[in-house]
């Protein structure tokens, strides 16, 4: 049977990777292609490799680096921040990287978003979506690294995405982002519930079981998490890690026999 | 030499780096006299059916394709929509397939099953391997292989089944059929098993 994907996101600012809590607050990990090929080397399902500054300093994604990130991984990447131009979606694709993500350009843009889906499949573009209560407590879609407002509702734009052809959803909670406190599981189910598409969730990842609960009662597909792959506790030591089989495997046993 | 043809379907940069990691000289190439030199040819594809039997037939590659496999014997790996494309039809689309294999490829079909799975197949799945063939010699401890598909291949004769999956039901996820081998995987994104089912159709006789 299908088993679910557990996914490292590390985020790409100038050189190097950071790690934020509610988007904020960027601490320093180090070298992206070093940390990448650590997560080769321990068979990760999965990578989400996001250019955070790239779109807010509109700024094209750095080529020479995605394509060595590329030459690193022998698994899936899901590539972010940037793209623009269906030339951009070329390079990147060609470089050996399986998936892009849209995040302020799937709200603002939808029209070139259904261009990439016709260009490129559903199967290889996702639409990243980061939510953030707003003072009221409702979500709200929020874009730009959570500095601009949307006024739409999470489920509803979900919706919308699958509407528009997107083949995967990463749903990112601004709130959760950096705590380890675990995931938005209400956000999630109320996201999954309205859409058929698979859904990576995001922010607030602080062990594995956090991940279990969110496939199995939020409805995601695959647990997305950056600080729980980059730190060693809650303290932030900075050590790249990742489960092995033998853990994921009685990870999802349990889930089974629940 | 290993030939990836090259017709606009899908990216073959990442088959490309795991070649070049294993030292495995694979050339991208859309050229047929290339292709008539190349001992062993892998036939990459992501997209839709109709579009790549499409790009096939303005490339000229059909052609040269079927004489290399069918009369030639050079052995071919197809991988995801490049399995697909051997068979003899499919119904994702209308054009006529390859048919290098006596096949036919369907959508998954989960309307007799109770909870309906997610279309398309995506992620890491397991193979039951269902005959001995050099395409899966010496896998690693607990192989697992990474999937993006809707649609999936069907055997007419049995014995061309080398692997199959579990998704909703058994489809079947490797097929060999003498110098014709095809994964539904992708085998170039599917970290130290995927590379030694590329080393095993690079490397040994198939």
């Amino acid at each position: 049977m299908l088993i679910p994907r557990i996914i490292p996101c590390l985020l790409l600012q100038g050189a190097g990777l950071v790690k934020t809590i509610k988007f904020k607050n960027e601490k320093y990990i180090g070298d992206p292609v070093n940390a990448i090929k650590i997560f080769n080397e321990k068979g990760a399902d999965e990578l989400i490799f996001l250019d955070i500054m790239a779109s807010i300093e509109n700024r094209k994604p750095d080529f020479a680096l995605i394509s060595q990130v590329a030459a690193e991984c022998f698994m899936p990447v899901c590539y972010g921040g940037g793209i623009k131009e269906i030339d951009d979606a070329k390079r990147i694709f060609n470089s050996g990287i399986e998936k892009i993500s849209l995040g302020s350009g799937a709200i603002e843009k939808p029209e070139f978003i259904r261009e990439l889906v016709r260009i490129f499949g559903s199967q290889s573009i996702v639409a990243c979506l980061d939510v953030k209560k707003n003072l009221l407590g409702n979500y709200e879609v929020v874009i730009h690294r959570a500095r601009k407002k949307t006024g739409l509702e999470p489920w509803a734009a979900a919706k919308k995405m699958q509407d528009m052809g997107v083949g995967e959803l990463l749903i990112n909670s601004v709130d959760r982002d950096g705590t380890m406190s675990g995931y938005d599981l209400g956000l999630m189910q109320k996201i999954t519930k309205n859409i058929s598409i698979p859904v990576i969730a995001c922010g607030g990842a602080g062990n594995l079981k956090h991940i279990a609960e969110v496939i199995n009662e939020g409805g995601a597909s695959s647990g997305a998490a950056g600080s729980l792959f980059v730190f060693h506790s809650k303290r932030r030591g900075v050590l790249i890690n990742y489960p092995d089989r033998e853990q994921i495997d009685s990870l999802f046993k349990r889930m089974e026999h629940a | 030499m290993i030939a990836i043809v090259d017709y606009g379907m899908g990216n073959l940069g990442s088959i490309h780096n795991m070649l070049q990691r294993l030292g495995i000289v694979g050339i991208s190439t859309k050229d047929p006299d290339q292709i008539r030199d190349a001992e062993k040819i892998i036939l990459p594809g992501v997209g839709s059916f109709d579009q790549a039997m499409k790009n096939l037939n303005d490339l000229n590659l059909t052609g040269i394709l079927n004489e290399k496999v069918q009369k030639l014997k050079t052995p071919v790996l197809g991988i995801c929509l490049g399995m697909q494309l051997m068979t003899k039809d499919s119904q994702e689309g209308s054009l006529p397939g390859l048919g290098w294999i006596n096949a036919n490829t369907m959508r998954f079909n989960f309307l007799s099953l109770g909870p309906v799975l997610k279309i398309p197949h995506m992620g890491w799945n397991t193979l039951k391997i269902k005959k001995n063939v050099a395409l899966l010699a010496d896998l690693p401890l607990n192989p697992r292989f990474y999937f993006v598909h809707s649609y999936h291949v069907v055997c007419n004769d049995p014995l061309d089944i080398a692997a199959t999956t579990d998704y909703g039901y058994d489809f079947i996820s490797v097929l060999q059929h003498d110098n014709i081998y095809a994964v539904q995987f992708h085998p170039e994104k599917s970290h130290q098993f995927g590379m030694q089912v590329l080393k095993n159709f690079a490397q040994r006789p198939c």
